[in-house]
């Protein structure tokens, strides 16, 4: 393999990466203010690519009004699930929680199918992101140099949020315990829809990025990002926002790397994903940067 | 509580009404189920060919007497539903025959399901030979995949003086995979080269990211690419090759003609070559026009060739239910092998032994965003 194919490949990874690493932040953050497992999450980010297609397709929308236009509507779909699937349950114990978020994700698949239709449908990615840059004998579409940038922003974006500011500050006090939250006067209800807002708003981040580099949408496109993400949160250590950032680019370039390397092994490469997640749940269960948590009793 | 009771009896009637309802229907209509992938990766074929059989149901709705019921069911373009949804038809539904499915695998998912349940099924564009190889019951109005492949690879050989073929396969579809089969052993056999396939590259249906199969692809420098499978990964995959600064012409099989194909890729599929089916621009039977006027009236736009073979499989169900004379299954089989020169939108069909459809090959080639007709090839006998 010469130089130049290992960097192609290299770049390849580091492009899907940090797609993964970009959904695998709101994914994660959800679960470290909640302790919930948003599995609607993916679904959350496959309707954000719908709500792309109509603003720019069938509105004709420019995509600069469309975008911004797309999160805050996710954002506010992400209210609307929490407020439904989630709220009627916060007494609830977790496990009925994880059910209705299961239910929740279904019940978001279907009515896609239903409203949308099952075939697929192209996304419309704006010229200026698509175009191919080339660096010696390395062709780099200029999007594989907007996700990392886009990556790196959100991931500062909500550290800052989450450590500096004062909802940040009310979101992790609820993280820690809601009763006494509540006692210090911090509405509960408020900030756990707040949370799921901005989960939402990063899996349309993501969503839009997704579309860009992968021009194709459909009502099932959220079930393997979602997984896969899932995934990337738990190796990182799953409620620890950089470790998501690194799950994603293990994955996304041991994913790129198999199959460069092992071509035969192609067809496993989404078991791919799950073998190292319980390669890493056997030998580091709370995965690289998580913390130990004792369990509430 | 009187009223309570007042309710319970109204309901009661009108279940009553209703059952009674169903049982009059059922004996008046002949049912027909359609097998298709209404949702999922396949959606866009599928939904092509129940296109092509409703129209077909529309125009000739009618067969001993009785009205034709279609009874759509949805293989969600996954093999483990499609074997369910075939369960439904034959258990549940009792279909007189079923058409489809769109897709090799989800077809032969069904197959010891319809053989066992003695129902005759009429394929509509699945063109792996195992379809209907070793079934009774399996039949279909397309020609198969090592004609289809022995196509391709003259086109690649002849037209494009391609020496070096790189293969990038759907390698959980058996169709893709035995496509990829039937084209590299006729390519071997023209080149004379043990070598002349430089790449063998795979992936799993619904996969978007196809980097790393194409940069290995890439680094061999094919003269031309044969990537059969399902229409939105193909897309995808010309796009992502493209630009990865591949330049050389993609070559596929009939799953390519859908409108998602041209949508997803855009520019980038422009002047990509496949063989299917049939063209609107070489009507071959007085069927075909028909079939062409009619559905272009009907759905405001230009017939792709699966939707003529939906067509043609509801079509010679119901003339074989004629010759029949009966809709008993076991009868209404005998009479569809029996089927000779008949003439269907899609060309004349004609079953062999194994019940496939003998008839010629059409290549075609986008251009300008649309499928352009470019050869007609005819198998040597």
């Amino acid at each position: 393999m010469t130089l130049d194919l290992f960097l192609q490949h290299l770049s390849n990874g580091i492009s899907l990466g940090s797609l993964y690493a970009l959904i695998a932040i709101g994914y994660t953050m959800v679960y470290g203010i909640l302790r919930l497992i948003n599995f609607a999450h993916g679904d959350i980010f496959m309707m954000a690519t719908y709500f792309a297609f109509f603003g720019i397709v069938t509105f004709r929308i420019p995509w600069f009004i469309t975008f911004p236009l797309v999160l805050v509507l996710t954002a506010g779909l992400g209210m609307g699930v929490e407020t439904v699937a989630y709220r009627p349950l916060r007494e609830a114990p977790k496990i009925s929680l994880l059910i209705s978020a299961i239910g929740a994700s279904f019940f978001l698949e279907n009515l896609t199918i239903v409203l949308f239709g099952g075939v697929p449908k192209p996304f419309p990615a704006p010229k200026l992101f698509t175009d191919v840059v080339q660096v010696g004998a390395v062709s780099i579409q200029k999007l594989t140099f907007y996700i990392p940038i886009v990556t790196v922003i959100a991931l500062l974006g909500l550290m800052y949020l989450i450590n500096k500011t004062k909802t940040g500050m009310a979101m992790r006090a609820v993280s820690m315990d809601h009763e006494t939250a509540r006692v210090m006067g911090i509405n509960i209800n408020r900030t756990i829809s707040f949370t799921f807002g901005l989960g939402s708003f990063l899996a349309a981040v993501g969503g839009i990025m997704w579309g860009m580099k992968f021009p194709q949408i459909q009502p099932l496109m959220g079930v393997i990002p979602g997984l896969k993400c899932f995934i990337a949160a738990v190796i990182g250590g799953i409620g620890n926002i950089g470790g998501a950032v690194i799950g994603g680019f293990i994955l996304g370039i041991g994913e790129i790397m198999l199959v460069a390397f092992l071509p035969d092994l192609t067809g496993y490469r989404d078991a791919f994903a799950f073998v190292l997640l319980i390669l890493i749940l056997m030998s580091k269960p709370t995965g690289i940067l998580g913390e130990k948590t004792a369990e509430k009793v | 509580m009187r009223r309570r009771l007042a309710i319970f009896l109204l309901l009661l009637a009108v279940l009553v009404l209703v059952g009674t309802g169903c049982i009059k229907r059922e004996s008046y209509v002949i049912k027909i189920g359609v097998f298709e992938p209404i949702t999922g990766a396949n959606a866009a074929g599928g939904q092509l060919e129940v296109e092509g059989i409703k129209l077909a149901n529309k125009l000739y709705p009618e067969v001993l007497g009785k009205k034709v019921e279609l009874v759509i069911v949805d293989n969600k373009s996954d093999k483990v539903e499609a074997a369910t949804a075939a369960a439904r038809l034959v258990e549940k539904e009792k279909v007189t025959a079923i058409i489809g499915s769109w897709g090799s695998s989800l077809s032969m998912a069904a197959g010891d399901i319809v053989r066992q349940g003695k129902v005759p099924t009429v394929g509509a564009s699945c063109t792996n030979p195992l379809v209907t190889a070793g079934n009774d019951y399996y039949f279909r109005v397309c020609f198969i995949d090592p004609f289809q492949g022995t196509v391709m690879a003259n086109y690649a050989y002849s037209s494009l003086n391609a020496r070096k073929a790189a293969i990038i396969q759907e390698v959980n579809n058996d169709y893709a995979v035995g496509l990829a089969k039937f084209f590299m052993d006729s390519f071997k056999q023209l080149t004379g080269d043990e070598d002349s396939i430089v790449a063998v590259a795979n992936y799993n249906t619904g996969d978007q990211d196809f980097s790393a199969q194409l940069t290995n692809v890439k680094a061999k420098e094919p003269d031309v690419i044969f990537a059969p499978g399902n229409f939105t990964e193909s897309a995808l995959i010309i796009s992502q090759a493209r630009k990865l600064g591949i330049t050389c012409p993609f070559i596929g099989g009939d799953t390519w003609e859908t409108q998602e194909f041209l949508d997803i890729g855009q520019e980038a599929v422009e002047g990509a070559v496949f063989s299917t089916f049939f063209a609107t621009e070489k009507p071959i039977t007085e069927e075909s026009a028909k079939f062409i006027e009619a559905y272009r009236a009907e759905y405001n736009k230009e017939p792709a060739a699966v939707a003529a073979l939906g067509y043609d499989a509801y079509i010679l169900i119901l003339d074989a239910l004629k010759r029949a004379g009966t809709t008993d299954r076991v009868k209404l089989r005998a009479e569809i092998a029996k089927t000779e020169n008949f003439p269907g939108a899609a060309g004349v069909i004609t079953l062999d032994a194994n019940g496939d459809a003998v008839k010629n090959a059409v290549i075609k080639i986008v251009k300008d965003q649309k499928f352009t007709y470019l050869d007609t090839i005819t198998p040597q006998q």
